[in-house]
């Protein structure tokens, strides 16, 4: 592919701008104590405000990967992609309903983590223990993901090898260190500014150069019945519940994802998640329309093997050079601000529910917010390894189990949040079922998709898999529940208060 | 968190809002309803702008809810 100077100059201008302000925000609503702590490093002090949180989700949960991978699906297999539009519509009712509360136990008890929450609720280590690695586990694909879009972004400019990659994390590094969650809290407002802009344009003018949306759809729909498996803009009946199930088990795991709760804990009150909850949807109508960009590549003629290519290629193909240029930055600086929090979330995890569950005696404050940036160096290098080591599908198909295993959490998070009826050795038996049945469900497919086809009562449910391993994971919990009840065993101490959850 | 709890004995979800929150999940999670290409508008196939149309309307019914449901 040849270099495009124009495009790469001003990709490196808008790279260089958000650096400077990634550093300069160490210094952004700065307490006179410094932000040496994890409440301050990590949750930058619990003060942000509606505004400041919508950028901050938003920038969190719509990542370069979502604009580079949902387009994709729908160019390569059409309509089963558009799971993510109700995806993200049906994720809010929820999280207005569980997150202030969540939210408000973990403020009063000064948690940082959701696993910081079980140990409080449950009393028990191992379950806390085993929340905790869950979410490690699940991050560093995603982080690897975000790579992967950059990856994708340099070189549909022309630039190949590692060292663009490695240039990039270096400095997302380097800020995530020294400035905690407020580097990416800066970097989001950018982001989104940056994203709203590409999407508005691309959504108006690309549309008007190729004949408009009908012809749009119609020449997409062509050229999806061409694909071998032949594709469609329309569901066949076999893949409705597929859909819904994606839909479903995607947005209860949005919601316990360590980076998600790292955002919303981040908040200064319950109202500031209840108006968040009500104005994010914002952000799913411009993932909806990103996501027809893939047809809108069908439309325009866009032929590549790699799907993950199609987005970028598009823009070089329809848009002039600077122009591209500015929607290729977009993506990439979406790419960094989940990578932050997701770095950020998981060395908190690390260090107060690994490190700090096994040390005899307590960090101090200084301590963990110490370890913690230092964590968060080593997850980021982490993931860099896995992207340069293993091929990009690798990290597509761990990212699907991520949301499998994530999806685990729910009996202790979700339910624990409303009621405390369940016993935590039962909780622990759950998931660890939960997780096997789920990982080998998405291993028996070779990794290759999350639509498992169960069979059951003599006929096929083709679902997503994160499903019916909650399903198992929520009966074996709640029956162990009653059966240890039952033998009068022990329920563990709950460190919580009705109070807290009011 | 000064706030005197006045609220706090008789805090009830009312039934309605229980409802609002519930209306994006049956307008969703059934594609059946929806996994169709008429009518169209603008373009769009009745699939697509259907589910546009849930962004917008969730939005709106989750602000009615925050008003019930915000703390003062």
């Amino acid at each position: 592919m040849p270099l495009h100077t124009t495009a790469l100059a001003v990709f490196c201008f808008f790279f260089l701008f958000v650096t400077v302000a990634g550093f300069m925000a160490a210094r952004w609503r700065r307490p006179d104590a410094g932000i040496h702590s994890l409440e301050e490093w990590g949750l930058a002090g619990r003060s942000f405000g509606t505004w400041i949180t919508w950028f901050l989700v938003g920038g969190d949960l719509y990542t370069a990967y979502t604009v580079i991978a949902v387009p994709a699906a729908l160019y390569g297999a059409g309509a089963i992609g558009f799971f993510a539009l109700p995806y993200v519509v049906i994720a809010y009712p929820y999280m207005m309903v569980v997150m202030p509360r969540l939210w408000r136990v973990c403020h009063r008890n000064g948690y940082v983590t959701l696993a910081d929450f079980v140990r409080g609720r449950y009393g028990n280590r191992w379950l806390a223990v085993a929340i905790a690695l869950t979410g490690i586990l699940s991050l560093m694909p995603y982080i690897a993901l975000q790579l992967v879009g950059m990856r994708v972004v340099f070189s549909a400019m022309g630039l190949h090898g590692e060292a663009p990659l490695v240039i990039a994390f270096l400095v997302l590094a380097g800020y995530t260190y020294s400035s905690g969650l407020r580097a990416p809290a800066i970097i989001a407002i950018v982001k989104d500014v940056m994203l709203y802009i590409m999407v508005a344009a691309a959504v108006i003018i690309l549309p008007i150069r190729l004949g408009g949306y009908a012809h749009i759809f119609a020449v997409a729909s062509q050229q999806l019945a061409l694909r071998k498996p032949p594709g469609s803009i329309f569901l066949r009946p076999q893949q409705f519940l597929g859909y819904s199930t994606l839909a479903i088990g995607s947005a209860i795991a949005l919601m316990l994802y360590p980076h998600t709760a790292t955002a919303v804990l981040s908040a200064k009150d319950g109202n500031v998640i209840r108006r968040n909850a009500a104005l994010l949807p914002a952000y799913s109508f411009l993932l909806g329309l990103v996501a027809l960009l893939g047809f809108i590549a069908l439309a325009a003629g866009v032929v590549t093997k790699d799907t993950s290519a199609v987005v970028p290629l598009l823009f070089l193909k329809m848009f002039p050079e600077w122009f591209a240029g500015f929607c290729l930055a977009a993506i990439a600086v979406g790419a960094l601000v989940p990578a932050a929090i997701m770095s950020i979330a998981a060395a908190n995890l690390f260090t107060r529910n690994l490190l700090g569950e096994f040390l005899r005696t307590k960090l101090s404050n200084r301590g963990e917010s110490t370890t913690a940036k230092l964590v968060s160096l080593a997850v980021k290098f982490g993931a860099l390894a896995f992207v340069l080591k293993l091929p990009t599908p690798y990290a597509i198909e761990m990212q699907l189990l991520g949301g499998i295993w994530i999806a685990q959490l729910f009996p202790s998070v979700v339910i624990g949040a409303f009621t405390r009826w369940m016993n935590p050795w039962a909780l622990l038996c759950g998931w660890a079922v939960g997780m096997t049945w789920g990982t080998q469900m998405a291993a028996s497919l070779g990794l290759k998709s999350s639509v498992y086809p169960l069979h059951l009562f003599g006929g096929t449910y083709a679902m997503y898999a994160a499903v019916p391993a909650l399903l198992v994971n929520l009966l074996i919990s709640s029956s162990l529940t009653l059966l240890f009840r039952a033998l009068k065993a022990e329920e563990g101490s709950d460190s919580t208060v009705a109070e807290d959850y009011a | 968190m000064g706030a005197p709890s006045n609220s706090q004995p008789t805090k009830r979800t009312k039934w309605w809002v229980i409802v609002l929150l519930a209306l994006p999940y049956f307008g969703l999670c059934f594609p059946g309803l929806y996994a169709r290409a008429t009518p169209a508008v603008f373009g769009f196939p009745f699939f697509y702008w259907y589910q546009f149309a849930w962004v917008v309307l969730t939005s709106f019914l989750l602000y009615l809810v925050y008003r019930q449901l915000k703390s003062r």
